[in-house]
């Protein structure tokens, strides 16, 4: 356990390679717009992904609109109603969390987290974010075009998702595809600036075992989404091609209005599994940094070291790997061979293993811990819950048997939104409301923050909630209208009225939250340096917010791992990272 | 911030080995990987990442292989060419893949006289990488040109499977551009050499970073990637 034992009575060893000049801006240009500083880098990302998933957003009052009251707004037909539906999945999931929690969350917190002055590389990071930017451009440019944005599908399938008949295949899903190539070529290079940096460049002192949760969980995704991302590009590049040069990668001999196409012998099933070697980890490229950084927030604000760190770790390693080998459970229903059925659903059942270990691990952190109920510890309480309630019915439809009947109905609408959906979210927003002192200076409102957490929270389960009563009715999913089914009561339709309203009041209660994001910027407490009292290197920076460079002049030296609160004895109830001083209790070996 | 001077253990430092010394250096401090820079780690894992690129693109091919109904035409026939009368199978791969492999010798010799700041063998070793480089992505062109003169096309094969040509352009001509970028950056690396610019510590004009004599390994180690992803397109494209 010497990665664990606090530290004081060790060497910590020299520093290992001279220090790396960095680069310093001349202009307001250069520091603030094209900045090579990760902390600037950083919160240009999140603004960024804010902004386009706030569009998200829109597009899912305007589904809701639809659903919840058929043929009332003559704006949204059948085309439309796709369209809404492939742009939202696609930002949500990868132009907003993605790009949040890597792009934002990683450029800001990891070079703070581990020590280091910056980035290893901020000349590419750079890069990385206005590449990202060009892709979030290209994707808002599709809205723009004639025939709009694709109808595909998050999942862009194929054959159908270049074909006519499909809204947006004029130029949409060529917008879409190049798009999406462009965002894995942009954060290729951060991504391999947040790797190397962990790796690489750590503090004196800060070895991988003393790492905060929140570096571990950004990591390992990170590392998760360069080993992905290749089988998109790939899959989005065929498809480019099926599409522009009438290659036959993934399109089938098909006859179309009595015409047979020119396409022929290729196979869709192709694209599926790219995708999906793609989508699944993709599911835990947002959902690990959450585990890492509510980790961090429950410890922090119930004043308890994190229990079991080292399993801690090894979860989120074993989750990383193993999603990697239950991809297609997302294709059950595609045509499979039932031995291949049984082993994605085992391994799929067995990801539930290290998952729960970490559910525990919070639910005894928390255990007779000294619980403040801030604002981020809110949102951190709320995840645990949702994320539990969407990962059981994740067990549902891991198994073959039970995921056909539920297969494309509500229930599966359901469940993603719960799982990877609401749950990310609300760690985002408590990693937003935790960390917006050190980015700022100022505490966010709590009244504001308080109004904002209830209604998403509660909001968010009277949404999702009746969707696993839909599914298990049997409603289809992609549908723009019900129409007149027999085994559709005419409960059901109320209750499509009602999540509607509801998805609407949630939505506003979002407006409230950037409000709070602008207002505070002027109008909050200061929040001096360390106003949670948190052990971790970023809230120990000489200045706040953190000058260029992080550190001042001399860098930090750990000598402990990051989660000694409650410590008897300290003067402060709590030892951060860099403190030298012996431990003067059990807290830090007690996991 | 306190920091006081650290003793220094020696125990801690005297050498291990296999996976003792794998063991301390990943549970050490600051650097998981003792003896290599940010951007020899970077390469490396840039690196895996590509290898996934490639694996998807090789899968994708073998899978429209098998789905495609219409008969593969046999690579054997297909890449042969007329010399002198006798018809010589896969003669042009074969003198394509000589020369990447040669060029990948060049490579580790410049990278060999770069360590030992030999600055005129060094860039004038990475010049003659160029040029085989270049003389590959030269013979892929005469290849390409060769095909689309009889009549394969990326949605179209008078010789067969319509996939033959999709998966041949794809995946010849991503290799290949990845062996063009390794030419410009050869190119712009041996001018820095030759200038001297690593020995004066000149500034790069984008990153206004020093630079060192270790670009030209982190050069080598995309450079004997490339070659080796076209020993597997080799293989699995030409030889199957």
């Amino acid at each position: 356990m010497s990665g664990m034992a606090p530290g004081a009575d060790q060497a910590i060893p020299p520093a290992e390679t001279a220090e790396v000049e960095l680069y310093h801006p001349h202009s307001w240009l250069t520091k603030y717009v094209f900045s090579q500083d990760a902390k600037v880098i950083g919160i240009q990302y999140s603004l960024t992904a804010i902004a386009i998933g706030m569009v998200a957003l829109v597009l899912s009052w305007l589904m809701r609109l639809q659903l919840g009251f058929p043929g009332t707004f003559s704006f949204i037909d059948a085309n439309t109603y796709y369209q809404f539906i492939t742009m939202h999945g696609m930002i949500m999931v990868v132009y907003l969390l993605t790009a949040l929690f890597l792009g934002g969350f990683g450029n800001y917190l990891i070079p703070l987290m581990v020590g280091a002055r910056d980035m290893v590389f901020p000349y590419v990071n750079m890069l990385s974010y206005w590449i990202y930017l060009l892709a979030v451009l290209v994707l808002v440019a599709s809205f723009f075009v004639p025939g709009g944005p694709t109808g595909a599908g998050w999942t862009l399938y194929p054959p159908q998702a270049i074909l006519s008949g499909t809204p947006g295949q004029e130029w949409g899903i060529i917008l879409m595809l190049l798009s999406l190539a462009l965002f894995i070529i942009g954060f290729t290079m951060g991504g391999l600036n947040y790797a190397v940096t962990v790796l690489q460049a750590r503090a004196r002192g800060m070895t991988l075992m003393r790492m905060p949760l929140t570096v571990w969980g950004i990591f390992t995704a990170t590392v998760m989404a360069l080993l992905a991302f290749p089988a998109l590009f790939v899959g989005a590049v065929m498809m480019l091609f099926d599409r522009l040069l009438g290659t036959s990668f993934f399109m089938p001999t098909l006859v179309e209005m009595g015409q047979q196409l020119r396409y022929g012998g290729g196979s869709p099933i192709l694209f599926q599994h790219l995708f999906w070697f793609f989508g699944h980890p993709e599911v835990y490229i947002v959902a690990l940094p959450a585990f890492g950084i509510v980790s961090d927030l429950i410890s922090t604000h119930a004043r308890r070291n994190i229990f079991g760190y080292r399993m801690m770790v090894w979860a989120i390693v074993i989750i990383g790997a193993l999603s990697f080998v239950v991809w297609a459970h997302h294709m059950y229903v595609s045509g499979m061979h039932p031995y291949f059925g049984f082993f994605f659903a085992t391994t799929t059942l067995i990801i539930a293993i290290p998952t729960a270990i970490k559910v525990y691990n919070w639910v005894l952190t928390l255990w007779r811990g000294n619980i403040h109920l801030t604002l981020p510890m809110l949102f951190a309480l709320a995840f645990i819950v949702t994320f539990v309630n969407g990962g059981l019915t994740g067990l549902f439809l891991g198994n073959v048997v039970v995921d056909v009947p539920l297969s494309d109905t509500m229930f599966v609408v359901a469940h993603f939104h719960m799982v990877m959906g609401v749950a990310p979210i609300l760690v985002i927003f408590g990693g937003i409301y935790h960390w917006y002192p050190k980015i700022t200076g100022r505490m966010m409102n709590e009244a504001m923050g308080q109004f904002h957490f209830w209604v998403t929270f509660l909001g968010a389960y009277a949404i999702f909630f009746p969707m696993h009563y839909l599914g298990l009715l049997g409603i289809p999913r992609r549908y723009h209208e019900l129409g007149e089914m027999s085994f559709v009561p005419a409960s059901a339709h109320d209750l499509n009225a009602f999540i509607s309203i509801v998805a609407l009041v949630v939505g506003f209660a979002q407006l409230v939250f950037l409000f709070n994001l602008a207002w505070s910027l002027r109008h909050g407490r200061l929040a001096g340096g360390n106003p949670w009292n948190a052990t971790t290197l970023e809230w120990q920076t000489p200045e706040t917010p953190p000058g260029h460079g992080n550190w001042g002049k001399e860098l930090p030296v750990v000598y402990r791992w990051a989660y000694d609160y409650s410590v008897p004895g300290a003067e402060q109830d709590y030892l951060p990272q860099n403190h030298p001083g012996p431990a003067r209790g059990t807290a830090g070996t007690a996991a | 911030m306190p920091d006081s001077t650290p003793t220094h253990a020696q125990a801690a430092m005297a050498p291990q080995a296999g996976w003792q010394s794998l063991v301390a250096d990943w549970s050490s401090d600051q650097r998981a990987f003792k003896s290599a820079s940010w951007g020899k780690a970077m390469m490396w894992i840039f690196l895996l990442s590509d290898t996934f690129i490639f694996g998807c693109f090789l899968l994708a091919y073998m899978t429209v292989r098998m789905s495609t109904t219409v008969p593969w035409p046999n690579p054997s026939e297909v890449f042969a060419l007329e010399i002198a009368g006798t018809n010589l199978p896969l003669i042009l791969i074969a003198i394509m893949t000589f020369v990447l492999i040669s060029s990948s010798g060049t490579m580790a010799m410049a990278v060999n006289y770069g360590y030992r700041r030999d600055r005129v063998k060094t860039a004038v070793l990475m010049l003659v990488t160029a040029a085989f480089g270049a003389t590959f992505v030269g013979m892929q062109a005469f290849e390409w040109s060769k095909l689309i003169h009889e009549g394969v096309r990326p949605w179209e094969n008078p010789l067969g499977a319509p996939q033959f040509g999709a998966a041949f352009f794809m995946i010849t001509g991503f290799h290949g551009t990845h062996v063009t970028i390794g030419v410009i950056f050869l190119l712009i690396i041996a001018r820095k050499v030759w200038r001297g610019d690593f020995d004066q510590e000149r500034r790069g004009f984008f990153t206004s970073r020093k630079g060192r004599y270790e670009v030209v390994e982190i050069m080598g180690l995309y450079w004997h990637f490339v070659d080796l992803v076209w020993v597997f397109i080799f293989a699995l494209f030409y030889l199957w």
